[in-house]
């Protein structure tokens, strides 16, 4: 059974094709691992059936982030409000990993409506870090990137904003990878900042990732902005990084790294040049005001996304005593959580009659710098590389009252976002936290110009080869 | 700053009711929190054109043909309060 477990996505489902593993064995074996779940990473967990049909992921059991609508299976983003929730439809993105002959195998814990950097603002209480449960596991998809790295799912699926794939695959130590915005369909994931989502995989290696994002891009009729990679995704195969060259932010210093951190990325900086791959500076003087146009953009794209949740068609209504509009504000009084709160006034605000140019119209002319500064860097380099997060995992509870200090761990993965472009974090290494501590996992941050993630996943297998080797 | 008064409406216009406590809250952390943003305001930006989204799209179209919605009682199955195969909500009028 244990053996069963230990084989990657690609390897289990090589098997399985061949006959060689059974497949309601494989799936069987994932449940029970699943079952022992003390993580409180899952929402809910599959009590039977099994992943049918053939395909590149023919009987792989998937963990789907609680975002995505499972026709008939509870799907609450994280919140109160959708309490219950029974979609009528299933998400593009598990329509096609079932296609493609996987099934799924829980849905994930998450923060609420994917907004959080922690798992701790789901209104089903925090996720731990398999690799220290007194820690958090980031976010917002940290349910997802708990089951993969706690040996409760062989992959997972999960959408990212301003770095929420990325950032929890970094704190527990998988990859995690954000495609293009436009990769994969948006249909079925429930909305946050609909110019911003993407949905991507997160897995133990490079090679489950592009297994996973091949089967799941595509254009869908269903998703007016969903465009497909052209050409689909081939298995990552390169052994070495000659002639490839990776940019360096020089504005990197402006982020406060810490110094374990620090030390990770410099090592993996060697590894690319004993590889063959050539280091260089490139300027990328917007992207420090990243986090500024993003917790603009974002939440005002929030706070029209959510006006839906009125307690009138699905999830949860707080009955008042008065009239129409005193039932609205019952009920989103009582559905939602402080961040969310947050970042809906932010965006309201953001949004509103005289601030309106000076928040959210500025915001939108910085997200043009941002990207140009890419197009530019691109010219130069092939990739741009950072650490994924300045941290590693943090304590849980310790940034739950500074809402600024928890935006800041977004630091290096919201201009990617903003860009839309791919972007991927695989585990590089470990550091002590800042004080000491546990050795725990750090992320290293690859990103492309836009549809070039074979390009980006080759290079990404060929680094994970060499920190592994 | 944020004031007090500026969070009660903006409250009022995301029809989010906020406890007391929430709207002190609320002024001091958007206050920090548009601080911080405030730095975007240095930049000079006049020549820039905003970006509503990153992918180069054309109009994408489809046939305009009829085809089946979703089943009626399926969908106010999900509903909180459904009635007479709609959705039923406190009277507009009702005395407060």
């Amino acid at each position: 059974m244990a053996e069963l477990l230990e084989l990657s996505v690609a390897e289990a489902a090589g098997k399985i094709a061949a006959g060689e593993v059974a497949r309601g064995e494989y799936f069987e074996a994932w449940r029970d691992a699943a079952a022992g779940d003390e993580l409180n990473a899952y929402l809910w967990k599959a009590e039977e059936g099994a992943a049918e049909g053939d395909g590149s992921l023919a009987g792989i059991p998937v963990a789907v982030k609680d975002l995505f609508c499972t026709r008939g299976i509870e799907t609450t983003a994280g919140s109160r409000i959708l309490e219950g929730h029974r979609p009528l439809y299933t998400a593009t993105a598990v329509r096609r990993l079932a296609e493609a002959g996987a099934g799924v195998l829980g849905k994930t814990n998450m923060d609420e409506f994917a907004m959080g950097s922690s798992n701790e603002n789901s209104a089903y209480g925090p996720v731990r870090n398999p690799r220290d449960p007194s820690r958090v596991p980031g976010g917002s998809s940290g349910g997802s990137a708990a089951v993969v790295a706690g040996g409760l799912a062989p992959c997972a699926i999960g959408t990212d904003t301003g770095g929420s794939i990325r950032q929890p695959a970094a704190l527990c130590g998988i990859v995690g990878l954000k495609p293009t915005y436009g990769a994969i369909s948006r249909y079925g994931m429930i909305a946050f900042a609909s110019s911003l989502d993407q949905c991507g995989p997160l897995t133990r290696n490079v090679s489950d990732a592009a297994l996973l994002l091949g089967a799941m891009q595509g254009r869908d009729p269903c998703d007016s902005t969903s465009v497909g990679i052209e050409g689909g995704v081939q298995a990552p195969n390169r052994e070495e990084l000659k002639g490839l060259r990776f940019g360096v932010p020089a504005e990197l210093s402006h982020g406060a790294i810490e110094p374990g951190v620090r030390r990770v990325f410099d090592a993996t900086l060697k590894r690319i040049e004993d590889l063959g791959g050539e280091i260089a500076e490139v300027p990328l003087p917007h992207a420090e005001h990243g986090i500024s146009a993003y917790y603009v953009i974002a939440p005002a794209e929030a706070s029209s996304n959510l006006a839906r949740y009125d307690g009138v068609r699905y999830g949860m209504r707080a009955e008042g005593e008065g009239d129409v509009v005193d039932m609205y504000e019952s009920t989103r009084a009582a559905g939602f959580g402080d961040e969310v709160k947050r970042r809906i006034m932010l965006g309201t605000y953001a949004l509103s009659s005289g601030y309106y140019e000076a928040y959210y119209g500025r915001a939108q002319k910085v997200r043009t710098k941002i990207a140009e500064d890419f197009t530019t860097a691109f010219d130069r380099v092939d990739f741009v590389v950072t650490p994924t997060s300045p941290s590693v995992a943090f304590g849980l509870g310790e940034k739950t009252d500074d809402p600024l200090a928890m935006y800041m761990n977004d630091f290096f993965t919201v201009p990617m976002s903003l860009a839309g472009i791919p972007a991927i974090s695989i585990p590089a290494g470990t550091a002590q936290p800042d004080g000491g501590g546990p050795q725990l996992p750090v992320g290293f941050q690859i990103a492309a110009p836009a549809f070039a993630e074979q390009r980006l996943l080759d290079a990404a297998y060929a680094l994970e080869q060499a920190i592994d080797g | 700053m944020i004031e007090r008064e500026q969070v009660l409406h903006v409250a009022k216009l995301a029809r989010l009711r906020l406890s007391e406590a929430e709207v002190e809250k609320m002024a001091g952390e958007l206050s920090g929190i548009l601080e911080h943003v405030d730095r975007i305001s240095e930049l000079e930006l006049d020549d820039v054109a905003p970006t509503s989204h990153v992918v180069d799209l054309e109009n994408v179209l489809r046939p305009d043909e009829p085809r089946p919605s979703w089943p009626r009682d399926d969908v106010l199955e999900q509903a909180p309060d459904p009635a007479d195969g709609a959705f039923r909500v406190p009277s507009p009028q009702a005395e407060a």
